[in-house]
């Protein structure tokens, strides 16, 4: 008689930490995270040889980032017409 | 370098639609796919009309990459905003978050099917091997691999447009402001022909 009562007990005691624990309070504020690129890599513009392109006077040492820019910049310094007007 | 940008000076674009033209050839975009357009206010009114070019605008902090689902987004280098075609749903986000309106959706089909999204890719093709043909099809002319700057800006009649590291068309702009004056003197006869002082004497016997 007692066992039973105590396996009762025992078995109350369960369900009612089970029931308990599914009320436990969660923070609900959403925290926003940024978002990595999942795509494919690029290669660098730089990296290309520019013998390969036809029609262009733009000329670097290929994988030079700084050479790329002052090409890019040359050909930039073109569309200022006041410098082949003067 | 700093960043690559597009400035469009309002008092010089004409509303030629060259650059539009050009962007459509050089980079094949498909029918109803605009990656740039020419906007006018007070159209017709004298004085008073503007026009400007406007496509992606490659923003330093761009909300089209805040809001992608999918994180198809990303910034080269030079400050180029490019995005990968095989990740990309198609969802339309990034239009609404755009507010240019660069973002296009090419339809195909009766009942609006929209497709992967196209933008202007400052002549910078994507995430495809350099100047190959699977990055043609896909994202069109890689002009910078080429040492070139985008077609739009580069064929521009009255160099409204300008394209390039920012630093160095702020320096073009400023410079052309400075000389050019402000208020009426950007426009008319004088701007247009020279004015009477600064014409050159013509030598004696040549024809006028």
């Amino acid at each position: 008689m007692r066992t039973a009562r105590k396996l009762i007990l025992a078995g109350a005691a369960v369900v009612l930490a089970m029931g308990l624990a599914a009320c436990g309070e969660r923070d609900q504020v959403t925290v926003y995270k940024q978002g990595k690129y999942q795509g494919k890599p690029d290669t660098k513009p730089w990296e290309n040889d520019p013998g390969t392109s036809l029609y262009t006077t733009s000329k670097w040492n290929q994988g030079d980032k700084s050479s790329w820019e002052s090409a890019v910049k040359t050909r930039n310094l073109a569309q200022n017409e006041y410098n082949r007007a003067e | 370098m700093a960043r690559m940008k597009f400035l469009c000076d309002a008092e010089r674009c004409i509303e030629c639609n060259g650059c539009v033209t050009a962007c459509k050839n050089e980079n094949e975009v498909p029918w109803g796919v605009n990656r740039r357009r020419v906007v006018t206010i007070n159209d017709g009114v004298i004085g008073a009309e503007k026009s400007i070019s406007v496509a992606c605008m490659h923003c330093s902090d761009a909300p089209c990459m805040a809001v992608c689902p999918v994180d198809c987004f990303y910034r080269t280098d030079e400050g180029v905003v490019l995005h990968d075609k095989d990740l990309c749903i198609g969802c339309g986000y990034c239009f609404y978050a755009c507010p240019f309106g660069a973002p296009q959706f090419p339809q195909a089909g009766a009942f609006g099917l929209r497709g992967k999204m196209d933008k202007c890719t400052f002549c910078a093709g994507g995430p495809e091997k350099d100047l190959s043909k699977e990055e043609f099809s896909k994202y069109g002319s890689n002009r910078l691999a080429q040492g070139k700057l985008p077609a739009c800006a580069e064929m521009c009649s009255t160099k409204a447009l300008l394209a390039g590291d920012s630093d160095v068309i702020s320096d073009i702009y400023r410079t052309r402001v400075l000389k050019r004056g402000k208020g009426s003197e950007v426009w008319g006869w004088g701007t247009a022909y020279g004015k009477p002082d600064q014409q050159k004497a013509a030598p004696a016997g040549a024809k006028s």
